[in-house]
């Protein structure tokens, strides 16, 4: 067996770059880390000292205010020391290559590097480069790259899920929109599926859909109103508009149409089924605002959650 | 394991320590906090005995370990919970053994990021020896040392006894 570049060899986490082959026990290990680490928020003092000294660079290839500040926020109630790059402002426009950027931060002792890429498997080079360098001291967190994997969003929408519906085993869950160039949808099939939900479907118009999804065991519709039928869960994902080349799509109306999350759409999902979003939301293009603010959705709760489960992965990785 | 040495009885020192308290906390003003896991069952059975108002809190240490870089971090589900102002009140902090000290200390830096406490005591149902810091109990009924390599450690039967059991490192 292939040993997962994540895992040193006691099969704890050194890094992490994808949720793909990583086994069930080491997602419900990280989910049941996160739930004490959402206590420290209702604290006077935000703050607990587990990484207390060690030094976290957010390097943010890819513009991403929220990501960013989730981490930075995680770090830093860690009592961490937080340094953030913004780089396509930075070095790289200068023409440095992503290795050197990383070797000069490793050289001012960095501990651990967040880091969002628009190119898929940059976090693993950066990795595979600390290793093969003898700096395995040195932990990677992928916080998007390209198409890939955003495994930190995929698991805290574990965490939400396990919050409100607890037990994977017994769900149907739909994932709507743009799985074509969604990182997110990546890493919640390979959560999804690694956790035991047995049905996850996929629904997206054919031109939003990769060739060959239904191999990471999915079901895939084209018809929103037949997918959604007596779902637990709805996941949508951000049409990306910054993404879009080509004529995918006829117009943004034409998606809302077909593909938009209302109030009568969701009627067909279970009454208590819950709805979720990765943010930032586009109201009226793939989700209705009355559905966005209503009482099934759970997408603020998600961003909280985020934080824990942030927290959690940085103190799991930094303690391995 | 040593079969000459006996296991102290929980019950019985459970009651010994509440008799001990008694007469040194205010039952409208006192709080108590049980460290998780053995402390927090010792806390309940004594916020039961000496009739305390206030709700006992719990506290889950880990967070605050000083070998946390030894020992990584191990999911455990149990999450801090402060049911009371911790700025002014008056607290007892409540573990099942005392042996290095450093779990006390761990205990005592958490309290203080949910405020500051006007007093801290501690309170143990046994105190096995072997201090690595300045630590002393304030209310403790026994002592007996155990050799370094045995673990000491409270459980809970189903029907809520609390019995001691030696568990070889």
């Amino acid at each position: 067996m292939q040993k997962s570049p994540q895992l040193n060899s006691h099969g704890e986490l050194q890094h992490l770059l994808t949720i793909e082959g990583l086994p069930r026990d080491v997602l419900t290990h990280i989910l049941d880390a996160a739930a004490p680490f959402s206590e420290v928020a209702e604290r006077e003092v935000k703050k607990v000292p587990l990484l207390r000294g060690k030094s976290v660079f957010n390097l943010f290839f890819e513009n991403s205010t929220r990501t960013r500040t989730t981490f930075e926020i995680a770090a830093k109630r860690l009592s961490a020391d937080v340094i953030n790059l913004n780089i396509n402002t930075s070095s790289a426009n200068k023409g440095e290559t992503l290795l050197d950027t990383a070797d000069n931060l490793a050289a001012m002792q960095a501990d651990m590097f967040v880091v969002r890429h628009a190119s898929s498997g940059a976090p693993f080079l950066i990795a595979q480069h600390m290793a093969a360098t003898g700096r395995d001291h040195i932990h990677v967190v992928n916080a998007g790259d390209g198409r890939h994997a955003h495994p930190t969003q995929g698991l805290l929408d574990m965490y939400t899920i396990r919050h409100y519906k607890t037990d994977f085993t017994q769900l149907t869950i739909a994932i709507v929109g743009d799985v074509l160039h969604s990182r997110v949808a990546r890493s919640q099939i390979h959560a999804l599926t690694t956790l035991g939900v047995p049905e996850v479907r996929v629904i997206a118009p054919k031109t939003l859909l990769p060739t060959g999804i239904e191999r990471l065991g999915v079901r895939v519709f084209h018809d929103m109103r037949e997918g959604l039928r007596g779902v637990d869960v709805v996941m949508m994902l951000r049409l990306q508009n910054e993404r879009m080349q080509g004529a995918l799509l006829p117009s943004t109306q034409e998606y809302f149409k077909s593909y938009g999350l209302t109030p009568e759409k969701l009627a067909l999902a279970k009454p208590d089924a819950i709805v979720m979003h990765p943010g930032p939301m586009n109201r009226g293009v793939e989700i209705d605002s009355a559905v966005a603010d209503g009482g099934q959705a759970v997408i603020l709760p998600q961003v909280t959650f985020g934080i824990a489960v942030r927290m959690a992965v940085m103190a799991m990785l930094a303690g391995n | 394991m040593s079969a000459t040495k006996q296991l102290p009885d929980a019950e019985a020192l459970c009651t010994a320590l509440a008799d001990a308290m008694r007469g040194h906390v205010d039952p409208a003003a006192t709080a108590l906090v049980g460290i998780h896991t053995g402390g927090v069952w010792v806390a309940e059975r004594l916020h039961a005995a000496l009739g305390l108002k206030i709700p006992p809190g719990s506290i889950n240490v880990s967070f605050y370990r000083d070998d946390y870089s030894q020992r990584g971090l191990h999911a455990n589900a149990k999450t801090s919970h402060i049911p009371f102002d911790v700025e002014g009140a008056h607290i007892v902090i409540v573990d099942d053994v005392l042996h290095t000290g450093r779990t006390i200390r761990a205990a005592m830096n958490e309290l203080f990021d949910y405020g500051r406490p006007a007093k801290i005591d501690l309170a143990v149902l046994t105190d096995r020896g072997g201090r690595e810091l300045p630590i002393a109990p304030t209310f403790c009924p026994h002592s007996q040392s155990w050799p370094d390599a045995q673990i000491l450690a409270l459980e809970r039967a189903d029907d809520g006894g609390l019995s001691f059991r030696l568990i070889k490192k």
